[in-house]
């Protein structure tokens, strides 16, 4: 709801955004008969589309990387402002229609095949996700209360956590200076944020207020508060068990969801968009299962990345998303997001990965390596 | 646009952390006058934590004190009273909720002025802001509203004439070389860094609706829709702080005019003078400077003590937060507010031209004890 004289003064055609440098996918589908349809609109927390595409608007990309361009600020975004943000889902997530198919969520870790790798070449494994809690606005969005809200559902929850799952919460606005420099010295302490393509949605507003990360005392499950999501939840270890990184990502997230569902909370889920993220392009499973891995000879091979796209692989440098390479370990994890569940990705990522040492063995030794045939999407 | 949140949580736990905080609006902003401010908003749907936002998100610093909040639209002033009359009166040196403010754009009203020595004053330089009645400030304007400014202005702008005529460019529209030439006489600005200016939403839809209009003589500049919706600035080499405040209140008041004749006019009101999106610029949202050699008197131990009693202040030539760059400072009123703009002129003339002398008698070893001027 909102209520603005100048609406009456202004055609909304005088608001539509100059899109004409931009390269986005909110950008490649707002038409200015979509703009004048959902202006008007707003969620029932109030959230309107002039805030959703604000980012997008303010960041016109780059003419080689099409980044999104837009956000939720709630759960109920992805249905009031529908009309853009299923073609914007669509294109983002190569062809997955919202309106006609279903998502497949599958947590059940005893299902994956062969997931220890050969750690003369996998040096680390992790998996990533993100959760959000029901009821509450999402970052762009939050209010004050609700960012503390999210905390302290999420942080009692954790407190529940036992066994090789229990740990300790350190919040951004109390930790001390020693807990900050241990936990930038495990490489767990996260900033504010300072991309523009973040900052400009809202999601930095109030830092540090409520913000602060989690980890158990191995060190091996780390839970992110209130950055970009109410939650991003990590599993990762040193060498190549993906098998046991992945058993304990399973573990952990339903523990944490048996524990806030105790308290009569929930997190954001449909069967149309999967888990619900405050990023479009984080739907379905939001996860992303990876590994950093030396591939020396395989990387300079002119087949390399067409090796990789068929096996729907990303490569990143090991600093993360727009990185590059270190020598030649290489960060791959799985293309997709939606329309496949859990154990389907972490399965393409191990399936993939070990193709991938397989050929660097082969290039070892001499022989010929084959691109493998497209694995389906 | 508008946000008034259905569910609501209470004003206990929405209240900002201002622990760490050191700026005007974390000084006033009580847990009461929070709960009290939460459930108002103008009539343009602009809120409490709009105002405040910037102020959360930028602690300050130990040593300079920001306001920490911006208005949305002239209402703001109003319905947040209680949050920005406190603000106000600390800001602008004890002005008073029930105090009126004096206009006086009369340029035969300055004495002197025309006569500042050119071996030590380089350039001279005045600006202030100018706010369009009905349409929402920088913070809170859609991209329609903002548009409308910019149009308006151009206008206004373009049936300036004689010596004030000139040509506007528009951000997103400029040519390499346009651009080029617009750094090159130090007229372009860029899309704000500063936290304090981002925080507060100002920056969005960048570039659209901004632009940089100039006369052919390059003596007289308006930036639209930086900070506010206009800053008007007019400018020259050397000591003639007169014929600059001349063009400055001719222009002014020309542009006014030209918005009058178009039903509208620029947000003022007798208490708080013209309107603009900071609470530091209101009043005559005047800064009226100079670029000055004072080597000398720039190290005697008497320095700061002549500049407050002159009721000025001093800047690196880069503008606010710079160093002075070999003895040559920006001096300029420290005032905006309880003073008209004839007065806050006739100030730094006066200062200036003081601060010259004592510069003379320095250069000739003597002393400048029977110089010091009694506090302003």
């Amino acid at each position: 709801i909102h209520f603005c004289p100048h609406d009456l003064m202004y055609p909304d055609s005088a608001d539509y955004p100059d899109l004409r440098k931009h390269n986005n996918c909110m950008a490649s589908h707002l038409t200015p008969a979509i703009y004048a349809k959902l202006v008007d609109k707003a969620t029932p927390n109030g959230y309107t589309l002039d805030q959703a595409i604000q980012t997008g608007v303010d960041n016109p990309g780059h003419p080689f990387i099409k980044t999104v361009g837009m956000v939720a600020g709630d759960e109920e975004s992805y249905e009031v402002f529908a009309d853009l943000l299923d073609p914007v889902i669509k294109e983002r997530h190569n062809g997955y229609d919202p309106q006609t198919m279903t998502h497949p969520t599958d947590l059940d870790s005893s299902k994956l095949k062969s997931g220890k790798f050969d750690e003369r070449y996998v040096l680390s494994s992790r998996v990533r996700t993100g959760r959000s809690i029901r009821g509450l606005s999402l970052p762009p969005a939050c209010t004050r209360a609700e960012r503390r809200e999210v905390e302290k559902v999420v942080v009692d929850a954790l407190a529940g956590l036992k066994g090789d799952l229990a740990g300790t919460y350190y919040s951004l606005t109390h930790m001390t200076d020693q807990e900050q420099q241990q936990l930038i010295d495990d490489h767990f302490l996260f900033d504010k944020p300072v991309s523009p393509l973040l900052t400009c949605s809202g999601m930095a507003r109030d830092w540090p207020d409520a913000r602060g990360i989690w980890h158990n005392n191995t060190k091996t499950f780390l839970i992110w508060i209130n950055e970009e999501d109410h939650t991003r939840v990590i599993s990762m270890e040193k060498g190549g068990n993906m098998k046991r990184v992945f058993d304990r990502f399973c573990t952990g997230l339903k523990e944490v969801e048996r524990l806030i569902q105790e308290k009569g909370w929930e997190f954001m889920w449909n069967e149309r968009l999967g888990y619900i993220l405050t990023c479009p392009s984080n739907l379905g499973t939001g996860l992303r299962a990876g590994v950093h891995v030396n591939l020396p000879k395989l990387s300079k091979d002119p087949r390399f990345t067409k090796i990789l796209d068929n096996l729907r692989l990303q490569k990143r440098g090991t600093g993360g998303v727009d990185t590059a390479a270190v020598g030649s370990t290489f960060d791959i994890s799985n293309l997709d997001r939606l329309g496949q569940s859990e154990v389907q990705l972490v399965q393409t990522v191990v399936d993939g990965v070990n193709y991938l040492i397989e050929c660097e063995k082969k290039l070892e030794k001499g022989q010929d390596i084959k691109i493998p045939p497209p694995v389906r999407k | 646009m508008a946000k008034l949140t259905i569910k609501r949580l209470s004003p206990e736990e929405e209240f900002p952390d201002l622990s760490q905080h050191n700026n005007h609006m974390a000084k006033v902003l009580t847990q009461d006058m929070y709960t009290k401010l939460r459930d108002r908003a103008t009539p343009n749907g602009f809120t409490i934590d709009g105002v405040i936002q910037t102020g959360i998100d930028n602690p300050g610093h130990p040593f300079i004190m920001t306001v920490g909040c911006v208005a949305g639209d002239e209402e703001t002033y109003e319905v947040f009273k209680e949050l920005l009359d406190p603000i106000i009166e600390d800001r602008h040196g004890g002005y008073k909720p029930t105090d009126k403010h004096k206009t006086d754009l009369n340029p035969d009203n300055l004495k002197g002025g025309d006569d500042l020595d050119p071996n030590y004053v380089i350039s001279s330089r005045v600006r202030t802001g100018r706010s369009i009645r009905g349409f929402c400030l920088p913070p809170h304007c859609s991209r329609g509203e903002r548009r409308g400014v910019e149009k308006m202005s151009v206008e206004a702008l373009d049936s300036l004439s004689g010596d004030l005529k000139g040509k506007y460019y528009a951000l997103k529209n400029m040519t390499d070389a346009e651009q080029q030439q617009l750094i090159d006489d130090h007229f372009l600005f860029d899309k704000p860094v500063s936290p304090l200016l981002l925080a507060s939403g100002m920056a969005r839809d960048w570039p659209d609706g901004r632009g940089i209009w100039h006369n052919d003589t390059k003596t007289f500049l308006v930036w639209v829709n930086e900070e506010d919706h206009l800053r008007v600035i007019s400018m020259q080499k050397g000591g003639n702080m007169k014929e600059v405040f001349n063009r400055f209140c001719t222009g002014l008041t020309k542009i006014e005019t030209l918005f009058k004749d178009k039903g509208t006019s620029f947000m003022w009101n007798e208490h708080l003078g013209y309107v603009l999106t900071c609470p530091s610029n209101l009043g005559t949202g005047l800064r009226a400077g100079v670029h000055v050699k004072i080597p000398n008197m720039s190290k005697h131990a008497k320095f700061e003590e002549v500049l407050k009693r002159l009721r000025l202040q001093k800047r690196g030539t880069g503008g606010v937060d710079t160093a002075a760059v070999g003895g040559t400072f920006d001096i300029s009123n420290a005032d905006r507010l309880g003073f008209s703009e004839v007065e806050l002129v006739q100030m730094v003339v006066d200062g200036v031209k003081l601060l010259v002398e004592m510069e003379k008698k320095l250069e000739k070893g003597q002393s400048i004890d029977d110089l010091m001027p009694a506090q302003k």
